[in-house]
This record gives structure tokens, sequence and C-alpha cells, in this order.
């Protein structure tokens, strides 16, 4: 345990963060174009009237909060198979990228279905959805913070990713089937494949690229702090044990 | 495994081994709800089924954190893990002796407590068969939580924060098929799936939960 | 120059409003704490080589 511990860790540094720039600023640009055309530039729906705006937020922020955790989800495997530390801390970094996103989600979830069902809150099976898989972030991210040991962290974590994973999947039927007597047919389409005419659909497109490079950019960086952090706490231990 | 199993059991039943006090919370929990949302007969047998399916899932969870917890401290989870029976064994041998313990009274005196809360008695058969059907996933899914957090000094807290998620399908199918069988509705659905998932939880999670023993070892 | 949001303003702005600020607070936080290890590691390092 000399310089570095492992090669992968810093080849990584040395290889993304002079992209960091670039990333954060492509991310900025998509996001700015995306939806300053979104909320100045699009019309009103007939149904939904101005609240049809919040598509560029709502559908991106989802979109990244489900990709987020499968993105840990990988990085998970690969940390369990190939023992590769930068894949158990990027899986670290992007938790909370991805609690962001499914707040975001929520918000605005809740916020456009008010006008729509006359509460701000209701059921509906996707908010219901997001708001558990809101709760496995919050256990994964606790769980990475009660172990003091990196190690145990990151193998205790990953297999709750991996449990999780499963368990978010069937509390998504399980939440359809409780709450499928209501909301059906509901005006609020959360989908975006839908009938998303050409009109909404470019702006949606290029806040959705927007969304994906800001998280590719905030997991980068962020695994890169985790990485900076460890070597840290690696060193500053190695220390202490020559003192003593 | 049946040794461990049976050791396991004794040391529950003995005094200070938290048998009773599942049943024990299991009925304050239900007594307390008339006091928070009011005596009218009505609302409470709507919402019976679901608070008592509720109060089965905090009960299961007291007594979870001890269940590997206990022999960590003093070493015996690690001469388990040298025993020729597989960790796997060990952690459904536990679930099982949990489930025993607090999942299987719980099951039992559901029917009794619901009449507290004006449950139907044909709801309370509906509910009995849930709470059978639905209890052993909440044992297996506990060890599961019991292991992740085993080496915590304080990880009860965070073990419910992981486990009650997790506990949310069962519950959901569990207190629907409640409903449903309670109104005379079709209840194939829910009771195949709540089952499923109790089958898949036994058949895999003592996989993850060894996984994580084995870590927690090291 | 802002479009006529009609009676949904509230939400649509409530939307925007929230989602910007968590953006904003996620990126601004991330970037911290990056210089903050970054200085730590800086100093762990000379300490040991020092």
């Amino acid at each position: 345990m000399s310089i570095w511990e492992y090669a992968n860790p810093r080849k990584f540094l040395a290889t993304t963060e002079p992209f960091l720039p670039w990333v954060f600023g492509a991310a900025g640009l998509c996001l700015g174009v995306g939806l300053i055309w979104g909320f100045f530039f699009t019309p009103d729906d007939y149904r939904q009237g101005s609240t049809v705006k919040i598509i560029y937020l709502h559908v991106p922020a989802a979109m990244m909060a489900i990709n987020a955790w499968i993105m840990m989800l990988v990085a998970s495997l690969i940390w369990l198979i190939r023992r590769h530390h930068v894949s158990a801390l990027a899986a670290r970094a992007a938790a909370p990228v991805g609690i962001v996103m499914t707040l975001i989600a929520l918000f605005t979830g809740a916020v456009w279905g008010q006008p729509m069902w006359g509460t701000w809150w209701a059921w509906d099976p996707r908010l219901t959805s997001f708001l558990i898989l809101f709760l496995f972030y919050l256990g994964y991210v606790a769980l990475w913070e009660a172990i003091a040991d990196p190690d145990t962290a990151a193998d205790l974590t990953s297999v709750l990713c991996m449990v999780g994973s499963v368990f978010a999947v069937l509390s998504r039927y399980a939440v359809n089937f409780w709450n499928q007597g209501l909301h059906q047919g509901a005006s609020l389409s959360l989908d975006r494949e839908e009938n998303v005419s050409d009109v909404y659909w470019q702006p949606l497109v290029i806040c959705m690229t927007g969304f994906g490079l800001l998280f590719l950019a905030l997991v980068l960086q962020r695994t890169g702090t985790e990485i900076r952090l460890r070597r840290a706490q690696a060193l500053r231990a190695r220390t202490e044990r020559a003192q003593a | 495994m049946r040794a461990l199993l049976i050791r396991d059991l004794r040391l529950a039943v003995r005094a200070g081994g938290g048998f009773g006090l599942g049943l024990a919370f299991f009925l304050i929990v239900v007594v307390l709800v008339p006091f928070g949302v009011g005596p009218e007969p009505s609302v409470l047998a709507r919402i019976a089924p679901g608070i008592l399916w509720v109060a089965a899932l905090l009960a299961a969870l007291l007594s979870l954190d001890r269940l590997f917890a206990l022999d960590h401290e003093d070493g015996a989870l690690a001469l388990l893990a040298t025993a020729p029976l597989p960790l796997e064994g060990v952690a459904i041998a536990k679930a099982a002796a949990h489930w025993i313990t607090t999942g299987l009274p719980l099951t039992i005196a559901a029917p009794a407590l619901g009449f507290l809360l004006h449950l139907s008695p044909q709801a309370g058969g509906w509910l009995m068969l849930t709470l059978a059907l639905g209890t052993p996933a909440l044992s297996v899914i506990g060890a599961f939580g019991a292991a992740l957090t085993v080496g915590l000094k304080r990880g009860g807290l965070l073990m419910s924060l992981i486990v009650l998620p997790m506990y949310m399908p069962t519950l959901i199918f569990g207190a629907e098929a409640v409903r449903r069988g309670s109104e005379g509705l079709v209840v194939t659905a829910p009771l195949l799936f709540l089952a499923g998932i109790s089958a898949g939880a036994i058949a895999l999670l003592p996989f993850a939960s060894a996984a994580a023993l084995r870590v927690n070892l090291r | 120059m802002m479009p006529d949001l009609g009676r949904y303003a509230g939400p649509v702005l409530a939307a925007y409003g929230f989602s910007l600020v968590m953006l904003i607070a996620l990126v601004w936080a991330s970037a911290r704490r990056a210089r903050r290890v970054a200085r730590e590691l800086a100093l762990v390092e000379q300490g040991r080589d020092g």
C-alpha cells in the first residue's frame, strides 16, 4: 500500500477530470436550451393548460431517478464480481444524485397532478412507486454511512442494492395492483411515448439529454471525490498505525 | 439445522427471550388505533385489515435485531460459520425460529384482536389466511435486514428503514386480499402473489443473508 | 416575456422553482465537497511526504 492502493483510481481521475468542465458545460447547454424552449416557446395543452410545461422537468428527472438506480445496480455487481473499487465508489457517488432526481420527480409529479386531481398528493401508482424508490435510496445511503470499514460497506450496500432492486420492481407491480381502480384513464399522461406530439417532443429530448449529461458529470465528479476521500482516510490510518 | 432451530426457540421462550413481547406489542398497537381514529365501528371495521397487517409488520420487526446480534456478540455466530451447516441454513433456521415465535402467534391472535376493531368473522378468516401466507416472508426478509446490520451497535433503526420498504409488497397483497375476501370478491390474484412472494423470499433471500453474514464476520 | 401561464401559474412556477433550486444546490454541494476533499488529501499527502 505505497502510493495509490490500486492503479484504477488514479487512471480514473486522470482520465475523467479533464473532461469534467466539458460535460458540465454540455449539460448546462442542453438544460438551458431545452428548458427555455419548453417553458417559453411551446403552446399550452388543450386539456392540461400550461401545466404541460412541467413535463420538461418531470419526465427527465423520473427517467434519471430510475437510471441512477440501475447504474448503481450495475456498479454494485461489478464490485462484487471484479472488486474494482472505483465501481463501488461510483455507486456510492450516484446515490445522492438519484435521490435528488427522485425528489424532483415526486415534487413535479405531485404538483402536475394537483390541477387534475384537486389535491397536492395522490396515491397514484407511479408517484407511489417513486416514493418507494426514494425509501430504497435512503436505506442504501444510510447503510453506507453506518458502516466504518469501506470494503465491508461496499459489499453490504451492493447486496442491498441487488435485493432492493428486486423488491423495487415487485413494489411497482404491487402498487399498480393496489391502486388500479383509481385514476385509470387519467388525463394526466406521464408516459413520454404516448401522445406527445413533435411540438413538445423536441425540447423534451433536449431536456432528457441535459439531465443525462448532468447525471454523468455529477457522478464522475463525485466518484473522484470519493476516491480522494478514501485515499486520504487510508493515508491517515497508515500514519496513525506507524506512530502507534 | 433442527438443533439450531430448537436452541433458538428455547432461547426465545425463556425469560427475556422476547417471546410474548411481539404479541403484547401487537395488542398495544391495536388498542392504540381507536384512540387515534375514534371509536366509530364502521370506520374501525373498514381500516381493521390494514391496521392489523401494519401492526403485524411492526411486531415482526421488534424481535429482528436480536436475531443474529446476540450470537454475534458472544462469538457464537463465528462458530456457526465454521460449522458443517452452511450459513444459508443458519439464516433459514433463524428465520424459522423468528416465524414460530412471532409470525405464527401473530397469525393466530389476529382475528381475536380484529374483534376489538369490529372486524367481521369472515374477514377474520381471510386475515388469518393472509397472515399465515405472508408472515414467513416477513421473517425471511427480516433475517436479511438483520444480517446486513448485525455488526452495527445500534442498527435497529437502520434495519427498520431497510426492511420496511421490502415489506410493502407483502403488506399490499395481504391487506388487499383480506379486503376483497371480506367483500366476497375474487381473491386468487392477491393470494397467489402473496404466496409467491413468500416462496420466492424463502428460496432466495437466505443466500443474500448468508452473503451479508460472511461479510460481517470477516 | 413571461408566457401567460393562466390559472396554473402557481403549480408550474413551483415545479420549476423547486427543481432548479434542487439541481443548483446539488451541483454546488458536490463542487464544494470536491474542493474540500481535494484540500484535505493535499494536506495529508504533504504531511506524509514532508
